[in-house]
């Protein structure tokens, strides 16, 4: 691994780092607390949005063939599976294709998120049965509600009457004990590129259930015009309905735009479970490792979240930590198998009929986090990826950025992969404050030429977004330089590099904690008024209910929520919980999506209109 | 009738009238509401005829004149009051006028096209539990129904067979959530439904002989009573299946009004009719009425409205016969007589209570005195049983004053409203009808517009503010904006003030209510106040104020409200409108934009030219563009791919030619360069390759050409290039074609830290012992450089 890499390390590196002046601020007497509180109980929410499901389902009496929205499925599966569906006279599953149905069943549920194309995909079906005289009966589920646009579209192909349409309060899904996801990845993309705030209503609601589950909230923080809007909509609902006094489950919370920091998603993850995430694709806590891992000719779906025992030990280490780790918990398994031997018949007994099978499950766990990270190893290892993180670094750093600029231009030429590059061309404007006119003018046309004119709208999509800009004439690098300089220290501007090497470390969002953490401290964002301007402003401060009393609730107070609207990172998330863990909090995060560079690119390519 | 020997009826006085009526009750169209509810008289004689003006008059049920106006519409055939005390007026043609309490006229509307020719004979107004309906038979012999006057619905009911002229009586019944028509023709009943019209023979079996003149149905429509022109009377179930009694009256002459008057509180219902002109017929005693009158059904008794007073004929209640019957020794009434003589200080108070104790009977004395008092109508009689109450309780230790409170607090409430100037006579019974969240007599006042009286009501009684002082509230200031006069502003003010800390008030429908009496401004203010954006922007859309509407759609945050008025003003405006329109809001424009996108992508083209905004255009172009080449690749189906499969497969050459153009301009020569190497590397042409990496400098340097060689493993080829590559990337050349030595050579040489440090990683693997050699030369190698 390379040096580089590892200095980039968002977690536990990040503290011994002598650089860098993160949490320094504050005193570092207690420094690593003992006593995180309790999480609460996430797994309500799931019966609740079972119950809610299963309820629907039986408001349409007798066999049904149920019709779900492929991006649906996985989260579905966390909450129902198949037997469960079954009990409730489901016959035949099927995903949307927008295709003619084969369906003969003569009542059709469709489970959906309120998408135009599947409505319209929906009107064209019941046509289709209306055309051929076949007489059945239609049931639409929204999830997690149902937009106007949607009944509109139904009204205007005439088949509103034909149709009863519900919604599926299913807002959030707990994919672990501290990640509560509300499986929409399409919030990104319709709030910061298309300005579509249909989704700041959910997030609202998302709010108000937490809050009326485990609330009330003690404080609420955010940054961000869309945090802004949520927390308005929250407070709305709360006032409609009436709230009951009681002991709140979680204490501070704090709304995150993402446009706030796209930095941190578009660097490569090194934290275990980002790169699981970069690689493999985690699927709404669930990740299909492929017949190269398993070292078998299938491949495999496996649940990664705290309950594999494994996975919780090392999914928040650096990589390079990860293999070392690994090798030390195989040596400890086969002294723990060894153990069997010179054993009498009744200690064999129960060693058989106690570790036994927990030994074989961790070996299971084992062989395959093993399998996996050899599989990224090999890719890691590569010279290219060697290049490209150290491309990366430099960009963070700031220097060399010729050189940078020359490697990206190769990698374009070279026709890499089309999301990697435009990620390093993302990562050089982001951290430039812009590309030079000049250069942008020569890279977006040799990205055209390489990988299709096509592309086009993908470059206007990032630059309304401010991903990827040209450089405004007349403003140099000082503003950047002072933004950062300002957000990582108050040290004088001008020492330029050493304002960016603390940005590298931290990148932006470690910044970002710290100023959670000094929110914490401080109560408020006074003081910080001058950060929060430059980072896109619109920061807010809102106290809930009364204060804590006392000491009795501190560890509700120590419980702290982190919303992210548009969607967050493994390495933002083991950000956090390392924070925890250092501080004594306890972060439970809410997250509209979990994202990466890629999924966060993708979301913005337009070159498939 | 051998019950009914022992059942006792009371007239009780409620008011004198203190109405001035010229002729009395006589040829009058009268009708008055139940509970206790207004009267309203128009003269018949007049009313059929168009030239005269006949005088409508609205009274309290004391005879104060609450409203008094000029009939100016066609003959009135009957008057009556719905549910919520608006008076209905249905008129020859079939036309019904509703009026409110004040004599406003409020809306009107029609019983069908056919009425206008064959006009009315006759009209009945009923209550269900749908609310007001209005039942008339034409001149035609045709029925026609409307349940529910407020969700107007007509029907028109079959033809009944042979029947010639108006019916000789009818009546309309409630049965299974049906409502249905009874009606006599002559000695033939039927009963009319929505399908069909069926023959009826009465339950019984006794033929009864003559015609029938009077059908009468019960309060709650369970009971049913004819009578015929031989004076029989028929009484029994409404179902019709059930007989109750047959009498014979000996009446010769028909009554004119036949009420039912049911009493509910005894173990068997006893139905009684009774007649006006006639003295009221019972089995036991005839009621003289010495004046004509009219008759009221009400849930309890019948109220008998003459020129000169108002009363009330009702079963004694038991409770008050047990105490006030001669010589009764019931234990109430013991309580009674003891607590009169301890007023009077004598001894035989402690006489009468010993003996209610020894029975062991003082709890219901008690219970008795205060059921009674609610039953009676005269303070003086209420506040003697109450004392008694209260003196018999404080005798018992464990009786709880639950009862003794709510009747002591229902009845401050009853003789308020029963108050002459008031005028509301209702009963106890009637208090609390049907479980309703409100008594009736808050609604009663309400409709009277006698708002601080209800309100005080409300809070005596303790009725929920929701339900009880905020809803009082929102009737007065829904009249109140109907009201001329004041400036919108102290309107607004006026009603913000008294309104803003009540809760659950809707502004929108205040607003919505000052809309309709033509006060657009007004609405616009007082929807300010409205909390709930949604039920805002519908109004203002109503109003014609898309603007606004869409400004509060966006405000509120929630898009499915601004995506409504959006598809509202796209309809409304023309496009160019429309389009400023969503200039200026950039919230409504984005989802607009959203929408076009999935399913008008031309608008979306008109959109963008409107705007001026040509980076949008040009992406729609590109992507428009884009979209008809795919859709041209589906039409051209498997031939046409394949022809595409060849082209790539043409590679080089065909390549060639492509890259040839990019090569025209300078910049692209890398890029060139690239794509041939890479391309005579898929191929394996690796003479072509070695021409092309002699025909002229590389661009791209000569790594790339060892890279692709070795990405085919052929180190052979690889070797070729390594010795071209420029000093600082030979160490990494040597290390891709693995050759460690040759790189350790390299990086000696170039004398790099880092490189040396390159190669020891890389051949620290292996063990062999010309590795070890290897490594420790560079070990050296790395002392020297570090020395330097």
């Amino acid at each position: 691994m390379s040096p580089h890499a590892t200095r980039r390390v968002f977690t536990s590196k990040g503290q011994t780092d002598g650089c860098s002046p993160p949490l320094s601020l504050i005193p570092m007497a207690q420094s690593i607390r003992r006593d995180s509180p309790e999480l609460p109980d996430f797994s309500l929410l799931k019966r609740l949005a079972r119950d809610q499901l299963i309820y629907l389902l039986e408001q349409l009496p007798g066999r049904k063939d149920l019709f779900i929205d492929a991006d649906l499925m996985s989260p579905l599966d966390r909450i129902a599976n198949v037997s469960t569906l079954k009990q409730h006279e489901v016959d035949k599953l099927y995903k949307v294709e927008y295709k003619p149905i084969v369906s003969t069943s003569d009542q059709l549920c469709f489970l959906i998120r309120p998408r135009l194309q599947s409505v319209k995909w929906i009107c064209d079906v019941v046509n289709a049965d209306k055309a051929a005289g076949k007489f059945r009966r239609y049931k639409l589920i929204f999830t997690p509600q149902k937009f106007y646009a949607c009944e509109n579209v139904l009204e205007e192909q005439g088949i509103f009457g034909d149709v009863t349409t519900d919604e599926w309060g299913f807002h959030l899904l707990p994919l672990d004990d501290d990640i509560i996801s509300l499986e929409l990845p399409e919030f990104f993309r319709d709030y910061f590129l298309d300005g579509n705030q249909r989704w700041v209503r959910t997030a609202g609601c998302v709010l108000h259930l937490l809050h009326s589950l485990y609330g009330p909230f003690s404080k609420v923080y955010g940054i961000g015009r869309c945090s802004k809007m949520a927390y308005e909509s929250w407070r709305e609902q709360v006032e409609e309905g009436e709230q009951k006094g009681r002991d709140g489950e979680i204490g501070s919370v704090f709304l995150f735009d993402r446009d706030v920091d796209y930095v941190t998603p578009m660097c490569s993850q090194v934290v275990y479970e980002g790169l699981v995430d970069d690689i493999f694709r985690i699927k709404c806590g669930c990740v299909e490792f492929g017949p190269e891992v398993t070292s078998s000719d299938k491949s495999l779906k496996v649940m990664l979240n705290s309950q594999d025992k494994v996975f919780n030990q090392i999914r928040n280490e650096h990589f390079s930590n990860v293999f070392g780790f690994l090798s030390q918990k195989a040596k400890n398994l086969q002294t723990a198998y060894d153990k069997r031997c010179g054993m009498d018949i009744k200690q064999i007994k129960t060693f058989v009929s106690e570790e036994l099978k927990g030994l074989k499950q961790e070996h299971r766990l084992l062989s395959l986090h093993i399998g996996a990270s050899e599989s990224m190893m090999k890719k890691k290892t590569k010279q290219e990826f060697q290049e490209l993180l150290k491309t990366e670094h430099s960009l963070l750093e700031g220097f060399d950025i010729r050189e940078c600029i020359t490697f990206i231009e190769e990698h374009i030429n070279r026709q890499c992969s089309m999301i990697e590059s435009l990620r390093l061309l993302c990562l050089l404007s982001l951290t430039e404050n812009g590309l030079l006119s000049k250069d942008y003018k020569s890279m977006k046309a040799q990205y055209l030429q390489s990988y299709g004119v096509d592309h086009l709208p993908t470059f206007a999509n990032l630059k309304q977004l401010g991903i990827l800009v040209e450089q405004p004439t007349g403003e140099t690098l000082t503003a950047m330089e002072n933004k950062v300089g300002k957000l990582v220290n108050d040290r004088a501007a001008g020492k330029l590099t050493d304002a960016f090497s603390s940005l590298a470390k931290k990148s932006h969002f470690r910044a970002l904690s710290r100023r959670l953490n000094l929110v914490l401290e401080r109560d408020g964002w006074t003081g910080l008024e001058e950060v929060t301007r430059l980072l896109n402003g619109q920061e807010f401060a809102a106290s809930g209910c009364s204060e804590a009393d006392g000491k009795a609730r501190s560890d509700t107070q120590r419980t702290i929520l982190v919303m992210f609207l548009g969607g967050c990172t493994f390495s933002e998330i083991s950000a956090l919980r390392f924070l925890g863990k250092e501080k004594g909090y306890k972060f439970i995060i809410v997250t509209t999506a979990i994202t990466n560079s890629a999924r966060l690119i993708e979301a913005l390519l337009d070159n498939r209109a | 009738m051998y019950i009914m020997s022992v059942v006792y009826n009371r007239k009780v006085e409620l008011y004198e009238m203190s109405w001035v009526l010229r002729d009395g009750l006589r040829d009058s169209l009268v009708a008055a509401a139940p509970y206790g509810g207004p009267i309203a008289v128009m003269k018949e004689s007049q009313c059929l005829s168009p030239s005269v003006r006949p005088q409508l008059d609205i009274y309290t049920a004391s005879g104060v004149t609450m409203a008094t106006f000029p009939w100016k519409s066609g003959p009135v055939v009957q008057l009556g009051w719905s549910v919520s005390e608006e008076l209905l007026c249905v008129q020859q043609d079939g036309t019904v006028l509703i009026y409110d309490l004040t004599g406003a006229f409020l809306r009107h509307f029609s019983m069908g096209q056919e009425v206008v020719q064959s006009h009315v004979s006759e009209a009945k107004i009923f209550h269900s539990p749908y609310g007001t309906g209005v039942a008339i038979v034409t001149g035609s012999s045709r029925f026609t129904l409307a349940t529910n006057i407020d969700d107007l619905k007509l029907r028109r009911l079959p033809e009944v067979p042979g029947l010639q002229g108006a019916p000789s009586c009818w009546a309309v019944l409630n049965q299974d959530r049906q409502t249905k028509v009874l009606l006599a023709n002559g000695p033939e009943l039927y009963l009319l439904d929505n399908t069909c019209c069926t023959s009826v023979v009465l339950p019984g079996g006794s033929p009864l002989d003559g015609v029938f003149v009077h059908i009468a149905v019960s309060f709650s429509y369970k009971y049913l009573a004819l009578f015929t022109d031989t004076g029989h009377l028929w009484t029994g179930l409404a179902n019709l299946q059930d007989k109750l009694s047959e009498v014979d009256t000996k009446i010769r002459s028909p009554p004119k009004q036949m009420v039912w008057y049911v009493v509910t509180c005894r173990p068997v219902c006893l139905p009684t009719c009774l007649s006006v002109h006639l003295p009221v017929c019972l089995p036991t005693c005839l009621y003289p009425l010495d004046e004509a009158c009219v008759c009221v059904g009400e849930l309890d008794g019948v109220r008998l409205l003459s020129p000169s007073r108002h009363e009330l004929l009702q079963e004694v209640p038991l409770v008050c016969e047990d105490i006030f019957k001669i010589a009764s020794m019931g234990p109430g009434a013991l309580l009674l007589e003891a607590h009169k003589e301890y007023q009077k200080s004598s001894q035989k108070a402690d006489e009468y209570l010993r003996e209610i104790k020894e029975q062991g009977m003082l709890g219901d004395a008690v219970r008795q005195c205060v059921e009674a008092a609610g039953h009676e109508q005269h303070t003086h009689t209420q506040k003697a049983l109450l004392r008694a109450a209260s003196f018999g309780k404080c005798f018992l230790t464990n009786l709880s004053p639950e009862a003794f409170v709510s009747v002591c607090r229902d009845l401050r409430v009853l003789n308020a409203v029963r108050d002459p100037s008031i005028g509301i006579p209702l009963t106890h019974t009637q208090l609390y009808p049907l479980a309703i969240e409100v008594c009736v007599c808050v609604c009663r006042l309400v409709y009277r517009r006698l708002y601080p009286l209800a309100i005080e009501v409300c809070r005596y009684l303790k009725t929920p503010e929701y339900q009880g002082v905020s809803r009082i509230l929102r009737h007065w200031a829904c009249s109140k904006v109907q009201q001329k006069g004041e400036s919108d502003e102290v309107m607004v003010r006026c009603i913000s003030g008294r309104l803003a800390d009540s809760p659950g008030i809707s502004y929108s429908h205040i607003a919505s209510k000052a809309y309709d009496s033509g006060r657009t401004e007004l609405a616009i203010k007082l929807l300010d106040y409205e909390a709930r954006s949604g039920e805002q922007v519908p109004l203002l859309l109503k109003m014609r104020r898309s603007q606004l509407a869409l400004s509060k759609a966006i405000e509120s945050g929630d898009t499915d409200l601004v995506y409504t008025v959006v598809s509202y003003v796209k309809n409304e405006m023309n496009r160019g409108d429309f389009f400023m329109t969503l200039r200026n809001q950039p919230v409504a424009l984005s989802l607009y934009r959203q929408f076009c996108k999935l399913q008008e992508q031309e608008t979306l083209k008109d959109l963008y030219n409107q705007d001026d905004d040509h980076q949008e255009l040009a992406n729609y172009y590109v992507s428009a563009s884009y979209r008809e080449k795919v859709q041209a690749n589906c039409y051209v189906s498997a031939s046409y791919r394949e022809k595409v499969q060849a082209n790539y497969y043409v590679s080089a050459s065909y390549r060639e030619k492509v890259q040839a153009n990019y090569y025209v301009s300078a910049s692209y020569r890398e890029r060139y360069w690239w794509l041939k190497l890479k391309s005579l590397a898929e191929k394996e042409e690796w003479e072509e390759l070695e021409k092309f990496s002699k025909s002229k400098k590389s661009p791209v340097g000569y790594l790339p050409f060892v890279e692709v060689c070795m990405k085919k493993s052929n180190k052979y080829e690889a070797k070729k290039y390594v010795t071209k590559v420029t000093p600082e990337q030979r160490v990494r050349a040597h290390l891709t074609i693995e050759d460690v030595e040759g790189a350790a050579d390299a990086a000696i040489e170039r004398r790099s830290e880092a490189e040396i440090g390159t190669v020891i990683s890389h051949c620290s693997s292996s063990s062999s012992s010309s590795q070890r050699l290897l490594l420790d030369k560079l070990q050296r190698a790395l002392t020297t450089a570090n020395r330097k």
